[in-house]
């Protein structure tokens, strides 16, 4: 066997045993910083890349897999994890996992006893040395020369200072900016002492905050009580029972949807919003249908003239980013500074509150929405029209039917059954509408008297994503709850969707 | 077809034109505004609606040319129209991209490949189509900022974040490539693995290359798709010099800090060309329309 030879066969082998090793290797870095879920996702994705890549028997699965993969990992698995996130207290509250709190309250200092030092750093060439002065005897210190690297944290050794230093001293401003290298510095002085940062301009002893037992309670070295996690509360907890800060994150089992049914303050908003969302889903669907199919009918009429000017001006606001012209209309129907509103008050003396009466809002949301939909809706019915049979228009006109004889009695029978489908998930992508509601309203005006941010224009998917990201207390383990109940609604419209489509396929055999 | 036009055809035809102008003026007064609006004096209505004099102060705002303050100082604009709009490029050219690479290679195993699962996986693509993205928000920023505490390149607030998040969002181009990949002879590329070709070098140096159109489109449309995405834009990316225009245009509209004028350059700024390039890509593809792309 000749060199090259010998060389493909050992290269692949030994490329992905390598790859395999590096790959471990980082999964292990991973799993050392504790995001051990993370951890978990990447050995798994490895292992099958491994086995995909070299497995002979695997090969149509090696052009499948990164596609698959990454529809797997950022898109399937947002929507387990987010189930997984609705049952439990993940909120502003409790936001970090178990171990980053137990290491946040293992990082936690207070100030001992001792001497106080006012701290300055000096300038030296390119290197600073940091001085230290006793606050009480005046005694100064004065480190090596250091560069301000936030990277490492250090220790330094300073000695008695013997000379002044010539050097400027560091302004306030860049002080800031060091802070947190100046955090991570622990000090060692000539007499033994260990000092840290506990002001900007300010060393003193500090000793660690908690000490870890092994049975898993803290012990608070300054007053030698004892804190417990609470697995319950998602807290570490005195023995009073007091809390303390930061929560982590727990499993509360059915908790958020048993509120959802239960508790008033999140029933009520939740039911409304759920109604709306319907109604406005529906509206949405039968407006910009009706108008589209009137449009199709009329643009298909041979004898009208100028009908291809007529279709490329209808179709602009098809092609016109959907985030700008639900922008601009947000500016056009402002209640005081709108075009719309100064055309109204010319014409009528009127100025409709678009913005805060609740009822307007939501006419104003639907005009927008009929005036972004439309033009697809009217593009997919003049390719039906065209498909139905010039025959039958022929054979009405000798019975003498009129136009809208035609348009009930043919065209539109024709041509509702294979719409049913688009309709349905025309249906679907307006009741996750997320994108109209939260640029144009952003949900408001809000309803009265309830604890979560809640609007009268606010659809399912908006309500969740302010629970979840513009209130202050963020509850992403309640909005996943709310995330979850929406999906099993999308799940019933796809079925009835999959169910209109076979019926059409069926019906053109 | 009835030759002798009668009077109430004529009616009718007047009516329908009647009709037809009253919608295209609807439809063309917000796009009119916009233009008549960033071209006027001032962030405020100011009553007419073509206006009397032009002043360039908006579009100035938009392309980032600092102007004279009322105090005698040169101000910059504080919003960075440019950058956002250099950020929603940079993104959506690398996503569209990745998504090209992901979608063609797959759809090749589904159009000529046996294997076990097709049917199950065709199925489960067209199924997550129908779940949008928007309801796992909660749990992609979650994931996010949790990849960020190791990795924070592509934690939240990075561009990479927003890559990775879009790049699984090809179910669609899958599907579409995959039925133009069965409108080709398979026999062509046949042919080429008699004379030697492994499957790889057929794909690549084949079919690839026929199905070039196909791939500008499906490059096209992620790139649109990219561009316009807002949810997951407005939760994975925080900081001012890292919006994306769709997560920050919103910004020029708050009520504390109304800047409709500035907001209508920057809206003609990034919408025209955005909006030219998805008529063409619409062109190339009509059938794209009814195959259920639903507009975000």
């Amino acid at each position: 066997m000749s060199m090259p030879q010998a060389f493909k066969r050992f290269f692949h082998p030994a490329l992905m045993i390598l790859l395999g090793l590096v790959g471990l290797y980082i999964v292990t870095l991973v799993y050392a910083t504790g995001e051990s879920l993370l951890a978990c996702v990447m050995l798994v994705t490895l292992a099958c890349f491994i086995w995909i890549y070299s497995s002979p028997k695997t090969y149509a699965y090696r052009y499948l897999f990164p596609g698959i993969g990454a529809a797997l990992i950022f898109v399937v698995f947002p929507m387990l994890y987010t189930v997984r996130i609705g049952f439990t207290n993940y909120s502003s509250k409790n936001l970090l996992t178990f171990a980053r709190a137990t290491n946040y309250l293992l990082e936690e200092t207070y100030r001992a006893e001792g001497a106080t030092y006012n701290s300055t750093l000096v300038a030296e060439g390119s290197h600073w040395r940091l001085r230290l002065e006793d606050a009480d005897t005046g005694a100064a210190f004065v480190s090596d020369p250091l560069v301000l690297d936030p990277g490492k944290p250090q220790t330094l050794k300073p000695q008695p200072l013997t000379a002044p230093l010539p050097g400027e001293e560091m302004p306030m401003k860049d002080l800031i900016e060091h802070q947190s290298f100046l955090k991570g510095l622990t000090v060692l002085m000539p007499d033994g002492g260990q000092i840290r940062m506990t002001g900007l301009r300010e060393f003193a002893p500090s000793r660690m905050q908690y000490t870890r037992n092994p049975d898993g309670s803290l012990t608070n070295n300054q007053d030698h009580s004892v804190i417990r996690p609470n697995p319950k509360s998602g807290f570490y907890e005195t023995s009073g029972g007091e809390k303390v800060q930061p929560g982590f994150q727990v499993d509360i089992g059915w908790k958020h949807y048993v509120d959802i049914l239960k508790d008033p303050g999140v029933r009520e908003p939740f039911g409304q919003i759920f109604l709306w969302t319907i109604t406005f889903a529906a509206l949405s669907v039968m407006f910009t249908v009706s108008l589209g199919m009137v449009l199709a009918v009329l643009l298909n009429w041979e004898s009208l003239r100028f009908r291809s000017v007529y279709r490329l001006l209808l179709f602009l606001p098809y092609a016109i980013p959907g985030f700008i012209s639900i922008l601009v209309f947000k500016g056009l129907f402002n209640n005081n500074l709108g075009e719309i509103n100064i055309v109204l008050g010319n014409l009528f003396g009127i100025k409709p509150a678009w913005f805060s009466d609740p009822f307007l809002a939501k006419t104003m949301i639907l005009i927008v929405n009929t005036w972004l939909g439309f033009p697809y809706m009217m593009v997919v019915c003049m390719g039906l029209i065209k498909a139905i049979p010039q025959d039958l228009y022929e054979a009405s006109a000798v019975a003498g039917a009129g136009p809208l004889t035609n348009f009930f009695k043919i065209t539109m029978p024709l041509i509702i059954k294979p719409l049913t489908p688009l309709l349905i998930s025309s249906f679907a992508f307006n009741f996750n509408n997320m994108v109209l509601i939260s640029l144009l309203t952003g949900g408001r005006p809000d309803i009265l008297n309830t604890s979560l941010p809640a609007g009268t224009t606010d659809i399912l998917a908006t309500f969740t994503y302010r629970i979840a990201f513009e209130d202050s207390g963020q509850q992403f383990g309640l909005a996943a709850a709310i995330s979850a109940l929406i999906f099993l609604m999308v799940a019933a419209i796809s079925f009835v969707q999959i169910r209109a489509t076979k019926i059409t396929n069926d019906d053109k055999r | 077809m009835a030759i002798v036009i009668d009077k109430s055809q004529r009616w009718r035809g007047f009516a329908a034109h009647l009709f037809l102008i009253a919608l295209c003026v609807l439809v063309m007064f917000p796009l009119l505004m916009v233009i008549s609006i960033s071209l006027r004096p001032g962030n405020f209505a100011t009553g007419k609606l073509i206006p009397e004099t032009i002043s360039l102060e908006h579009w100035r705002f938009a392309l980032g040319i600092p102007s004279l303050g009322p105090d005698g100082q040169m101000i910059k604009p504080d919003l960075p129209v440019l950058l956002w709009l250099w950020n929603s490029v940079k993104v959506a050219t690398i996503s569209a991209t990745v998504a090209l690479f992901l979608s063609t290679t797959a759809a090749y195993a589904f159009a000529r490949m046996k294997f076990v699962g097709k049917k199950a996986a065709l199925m489960g693509l067209m199924l997550m189509q129908m779940f949008p993205t928007v309801l796992a928000l909660v749990a992609i920023h979650a994931i996010f900022s949790r990849i960020g505490h190791v990795f924070p390149i592509f934690g939240v607030d990075s561009h990479w974040a927003l890559v990775l998040a879009y790049s699984g969002g090809i179910a669609l181009h899958i599907w579409t490539i995959k039925g133009f990949y069965e409108t080709i002879p398979a026999e062509i590329e046949e042919a080429a693995t008699v004379d030697g070709a492994t499957p790889w070098q057929a794909f690549w140096r084949v079919l690839l290359p026929m199905s070039l159109p196909i791939l500008m489109v499906i490059f096209l449309l992620a790139f649109i798709g990219a561009i316009i995405e807002y949810p997951q834009a407005s939760i994975l990316l925080r900081s001012q010099d890292k919006l994306t225009m769709a997560a920050g245009m919103k910004q020029f509209l708050y009520a504390q800090k109304y800047l409709w004028g500035d907001f209508a350059a920057a809206a003609i700024l990034s919408g025209l060309p955005i909006s030219i390039v998805f008529i063409l890509a619409q062109r190339w593809m009509i059938s794209g329309l009814t195959s259920g792309a639903n507009k975000g």
